[in-house]
């Protein structure tokens, strides 16, 4: 026999959406007389394009809002532009950006010191919270780096 | 303004001197922020695993405020309410807000179509800055925002922007009839809300299955289910089978998307080679631990190229499978109903409450799963008197 927990008075609200008819989707959706009709709705107004905002080219145009804070730039700009002329269903478009997205890592530390800000990255990577959590982890951690510079340099020393 | 700024991955900050959103459309307002979250979603952002996620991003789609100023056109709030603001960003008008799918808007995000717009998510989520910060801009503020309600305390109220409706998303979309065991795949606070609504629907059984054991404590008193350790286990889905009679669940709910552990196969090619869009482990036990017939419900993050997931199965079993990003909006006002008899109680799963400055330690202790946490939220300071 299926084992269940049989009395329920214990959990509060139990079954009270269960019904069908009384949630508010399950498992049907409003249907409307515009379904499969394709892009023909009332838009709403048009927000400028003040900055470039990258499309998809699996639609005609841009949609009614975005966003614009960090539009595309620099050489991570441009792969993004790239990556745009394939479709989301291309692995193409999306390792592109990916690609992108590790080289803007890099643009941010340079964009960083450009405005004399050097980055203190104990700070970014919440290394106080490890410290105060975690802290046999930060000294294993500092032990592992430790030997490692210890046989790198040993290496180099041998190699010299 | 206060800000939090991506740098990379596992790298963020706040800055302060953050250039304040403006209104750029006449359905904008602008919100000024009392409580933002820390969520599941964000961590696959700031493990760099989300394609076009861009350095100086601000994160943060679980977000309420106060509205400071609208748009032309917006008539549905006003200056000084108290807003919660879902997730997605949703014009309310296409044939796709027509039908209720606010989470599949066609006029929020020009990058990509599979997803509408989500608030401080990557550039595949339309653009837009997040809430954790002071302020942020809220396009379609006719739609999305909803004022919240005076009896309702705004802990509860900054969950019902994503956690819980994507929780109860997940037991609606999974179809529960009276009586049946379901199972959920995470004890992160989705998987905690899950588990929680399953009852709403009248399961008959709920078993949660993680791998963090304070999770599992957490979610076995939080949401009255069974818990159990895969770790513990010698093969999850042989578990299930044994435990329902050899038949498996009626129902298995995916609430942990493209980090799952558990699966070296998964981890290799998913989060380490990035072969596949994130390790499917959870997905796969989850075909492979519903029965025959039964309805698989995703609500896991996965990203847009392909997964190793068993397709072989889902059709010789005859599974429903059905997904979604939450449709925050259409879920508001029954859910409200449940905060308000008690029914859920929200805020019980937030375990930190960090200064939004120090927004770096608090992605670190949610990441790295450190002093028990279950949900941080963040208090900028102009809310914090
Ligand atoms: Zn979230
Ligand atoms: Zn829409």
């Amino acid at each position: 026999m299926k084992r269940t927990q049989g009395n329920f008075d214990h959990i509060n609200g139990w079954g009270i959406d269960a019904d069908p008819l009384d949630v508010p989707a399950y498992p049907m959706k409003k249907r409307t007389e515009n379904d499969n009709k394709g892009m023909i709705w009332e838009r709403p107004s048009q927000q400028p394009a003040t900055v470039e905002v990258l499309h998809s080219n699996e639609r005609p145009n841009l949609t009614a809002v975005f966003g614009t804070p960090n539009p595309p730039s620099g050489l991570s700009g441009a792969i993004r532009r790239y990556a745009f002329k394939y479709s989301e269903s291309h692995v193409a478009h999306w390792l592109l950006l990916l690609a992108a997205d590790r080289i803007n890592m890099f643009e941010g530390v340079a964009d960083d010191f450009r405005k004399g800000h050097v980055p203190n990255v104990f700070a970014e990577l919440g290394g106080k919270s490890e410290l105060k959590h975690n802290p046999a982890g930060v000294a294993r951690k500092a032990a592992v780096g430790l030997a490692l510079v210890l046989v790198v340099t040993a290496l180099i020393r041998k190699n010299n | 303004m206060i800000a939090m700024n991506y740098r990379g991955p596992y790298r963020v900050r706040v800055d302060r001197d953050k250039p304040m959103p403006r209104i750029e459309h006449p359905g904008d307002a602008i919100v000024r922020v009392t409580r933002s979250c820390i969520c599941g979603s964000d961590l696959h952002l700031y493990h760099g695993l989300v394609p076009d996620t861009r350095v100086g991003t601000t994160f943060g789609h679980e977000f309420i405020g106060v509205v400071e100023e609208v748009g032309a056109e917006v008539t549905n709030i006003k200056v000084g309410d108290n807003v919660i603001v879902p997730f997605n960003v949703a014009c309310g008008k296409c044939v796709f807000c027509e039908q209720g799918l606010f989470g599949n808007c066609h006029e929020s995000n020009p990058q990509a179509t599979a997803v509408g717009g989500i608030f401080g998510y990557s550039h595949t989520a339309g653009g837009f800055d997040g809430g954790q910060a002071e302020y942020v801009r809220v396009p379609y503020a006719n739609v999305g925002p909803m004022v919240i309600p005076d009896d309702m305390d705004h802990d509860d109220a900054v969950l019902l922007t994503d956690v819980v409706p994507t929780g109860y998303q997940a037991a609606e979309m999974a179809a529960i009839k009276p009586g049946d065991t379901v199972v959920v795949f995470g004890a992160g606070p989705v998987g905690i809300m899950a588990a929680k609504s399953a009852w709403l629907f009248g399961a008959g059984r709920v078993i949660v299955i993680d791998h963090i054991e304070y999770r599992l404590e957490f979610v076995k008193r939080y949401a009255q289910c069974e818990a159990y350790n895969f770790r513990s286990l010698e093969d999850p889905v042989l578990f299930i089978k044994k435990t329902t009679d050899w038949i498996g669940a009626d129902v298995c709910i995916d609430a942990v998307g493209c980090e799952a552990a558990g699966s070296a196969v998964q981890t290799i090619t998913g989060r380490k080679l990035m072969l596949q869009a994130g390790s499917a482990t959870a997905l796969h036990w989850a075909i492979n631990a519903v029965k025959k017939g039964g309805v698989v419900s995703i609500v896991g993050v996965y990203g847009p190229t392909a997964n190793l997931i068993p397709i072989g199965n889902v059709v010789n079993k005859g599974i429903t499978l059905r997904a979604n990003q939450a449709s925050v909006k259409r879920l508001l006002p029954r859910l409200v109903e449940h905060v308000r008899a008690g029914r859920i109680v929200p805020r019980e799963i937030i375990t930190h409450r960090v200064p939004l400055e120090e927004v770096a330690d608090a992605y670190h202790i949610f990441s790295a799963k450190l002093d028990n946490c279950i949900k941080p939220i963040l208090i900028p300071p102009s809310a914090r008197k």
